[in-house]
């Protein structure tokens, strides 16, 4: 029997642009695809439109399952659909796969026109600014103005903002989730120790290991392990596995014993299977060079000045990647543009990825705030 | 003396209540901005807040509860503002209220405000259960140019009587038990002023309420809910 919250079986579109895309490192892409989808109805108005913007491995497939595969699950399948937070009986809900992903949309796995061969090493850089320049294209394409909501955790969360900061007049309400208006230091380096761990892999071959029929599946591996370690918290990983032992005594060697490190060794398997290290390295860089206090000296407040939207900014307390003072240093420079916010911090022992849980407070804050959402 | 909404009444002091230290208390232009407020019916409270409250002000409600009085402030005076609230089911109302709402402990100061980015910053009902009084009077005078605060008078004649007869109050503004109390801090009319006076800061309205009605007579001892509109010290 169909879950009645599900928006069901969903299908994924895509739309090619051929309008060439100046990119923010200075290279140009003459075309590229972007495949997405959408669950609920456009309303007549065209103002009940939200875009969720994916986060480092996320893509388009937000809510719902594919015919023939009914454990793919979207990865926002419980705040996503009739009933739900984010109620597709109300909004009409877009999920994008982001340039340079590998998941549909144009990436360093496609192929080049100009080649004949995938991009590899010649895709270039993207930015949160680049992808937020490509969802606009998206938006003209289904006919969108303004959306009523842009919403997204961590790097998609930074999405958000940037889309108040560079096209205000199309975008009312922004969910900032779990989020930071720029990586530290240790949050570039967890980053930088993911890349090496991908460009050292002698699979690699500098980006152009689809040539070579190979992929860097040891690194890729290690960076989705490092990252994954980032993710939770050091209580939840405590809670979960503490020090338990796979086959119950010491084996004094270095395969497999503690059960965290047979689930870290599954998730990098798991993930290595599924996404591209070239895209990989993408994400990371846009998350690294997302910093919009830059072009104003490093005064946030600065760059919020060109922001009308209201917004919910929500952190998580055992978020350590992305931890509660860095969503606090937003909504300081929201307080000093007097724009509409409101803030929560939500008690979670499951780290940054505690934005992806259900978690019924969390869930009836983001409810409670749509609820309020005018269309 | 006390001058109050013009007219000169001398304080009545009875003999049980103890001396109010006088803090250049000037009560002159009580009401001044006050127009018709939209009466709501369980909160005379509000009412007497919104009466001080310029139409189209920034305002800061700290410890904002549900957010029930900022909705009320938007509707009444179409203020603009935020409300700072710790509690997980509150931040939740305050979002179905749709209010703004910062979810954040008052005790550790107000460091995301910027100083004077606010016309009044409202702590109602919520001093006597703060930690850090002293701090967080002068957190509310710094992001604002007024501040205004309402407690339960622990000088009413109920409080005092529960105490003469050797309990400590149980009433309708203070309504726990000794042992499940959040108020730390209670203080009487006299005590809060005494403590402006020493602390630099302006009194510049105060209104005593008993239920719905205003007390003007032996508000420190017929008075259940202090109001207080101060600034800095010039």
């Amino acid at each position: 029997m169909q879950d009645p919250t599900s928006v069901g079986i969903v299908t994924p579109q895509s739309v090619r642009f051929d309008a060439p895309l100046h990119l923010k490192s200075g290279a140009v892409l003459d075309s590229y695809e972007l495949v997405y989808e959408t669950y609920g109805e456009l309303n007549a108005a065209k103002s009940n439109a939200i875009l969720v913007c994916h986060a480092l491995s996320g893509n388009h497939h937000v809510a719902g399952a594919y015919a023939d595969q009914p454990k793919s699950l979207g990865w926002w399948d419980n705040m996503i659909g009739p009933g739900k937070p984010i109620d597709t009986h109300k909004f009409f809900v877009i999920g994008v796969n982001n340039l340079g992903g590998c998941h549909g949309s144009t990436g360093p796995a496609s192929i080049n026109a100009k080649t004949g061969k995938p991009y590899g090493a010649d895709f270039p850089v993207v930015t949160v600014e680049d992808w937020v320049e490509t969802q606009v294209r998206l938006a003209d394409h289904l006919g969108i103005d303004c959306f009523a909501a842009i919403m997204g955790g961590s790097l998609g969360g930074m999405q958000a903002m940037r889309w108040t900061l560079d096209f205000p007049t199309r975008v009312k309400h922004a969910l900032v989730i779990a989020a930071a208006a720029k990586l530290t230091a240790q949050n570039i380096a967890f980053n930088d120790v993911a890349r090496q761990a991908i460009i050292t892999d002698q699979d690699f071959h500098g980006g152009d290991y689809y040539s070579h029929g190979v992929v860097p599946r040891r690194g890729l591996r290690l960076a989705r392990m490092l990252g994954h370690i980032t993710y939770l918290s050091d209580d939840s990983m405590a809670a979960k596995f503490g020090r338990e032992l796979r086959n119950g005594t010491y084996g004094f060697g270095f395969d497999v014993e503690f059960e965290i490190e047979s689930y870290l060794r599954y998730q990098g398997d798991k993930f290595a299977d599924q996404f591209d290290a070239n895209s990989y390295l993408l994400m990371t860089k846009a998350l690294d060079y997302f910093d919009p206090a830059h072009e104003h000296n490093g005064d946030l407040s600065a760059a919020f000045h060109a922001a009308t939207a209201d917004f919910l900014v929500v952190s998580f307390t055992s978020d350590w990647r992305f931890s509660p003072e860095r969503s606090r240093t937003i909504i300081k420079a929201l307080l000093d543009n007097e724009l509409n916010v409101s803030y929560a911090e939500i008690t979670s022992s499951h780290g940054h990825d505690s934005f992806l849980m259900e978690d019924r407070h969390y869930h009836q804050l983001v409810r409670a705030y749509m609820d309020n959402v005018v269309t | 003396m006390i001058a109050v909404s013009g007219a000169t009444i001398t304080r009545i002091v009875p003999y049980f209540v103890r001396p109010m230290p006088v803090a250049n208390i000037d009560l002159t232009i009580m009401t001044a901005t006050a127009a018709p407020i939209p009466p709501i019916a369980s909160r005379p409270d509000f009412a007497a807040i919104a009466a001080w409250v310029q139409p189209g002000a920034r305002v800061l409600d700290l410890g904002c509860g549900d957010g029930s009085l900022l909705r009320y402030l938007r509707d009444a005076r179409n203020v603009r503002g935020y409300g700072v609230e710790i509690d997980d089911a509150n931040v939740l109302q305050c979002l179905n209220n749709g209010v703004n709402v910062i979810q954040s402990d008052l005790e550790s100061g107000l460091s995301g405000f910027e100083s004077g980015s606010f016309d009044y910053v409202i702590l109602s009902q919520t001093l006597q259960a703060m930690k850090h009084t002293e701090g967080i009077v002068r957190e509310m005078l710094r992001v604002s140019k007024e501040g205004i605060v309402s407690f339960p008078n622990f000088g009413y004649w109920k409080n005092r009587l529960q105490v003469v007869f050797g309990h400590m109050p149980v009433s309708e503004t203070l309504p726990y038990q000794w042992f499940d109390t959040p108020n730390i801090h209670l203080c009487t009319l006299g005590d809060f002023e005494a403590f402006c006076h020493q602390h630099g800061v302006h009194i510049l309205e105060r209104r005593v309420m008993n239920g719905d009605h205003p007390v003007s007579l032996a508000p420190n001892l017929l008075g259940m809910l202090a109001f207080y509109r101060f600034e800095r010290q010039q």
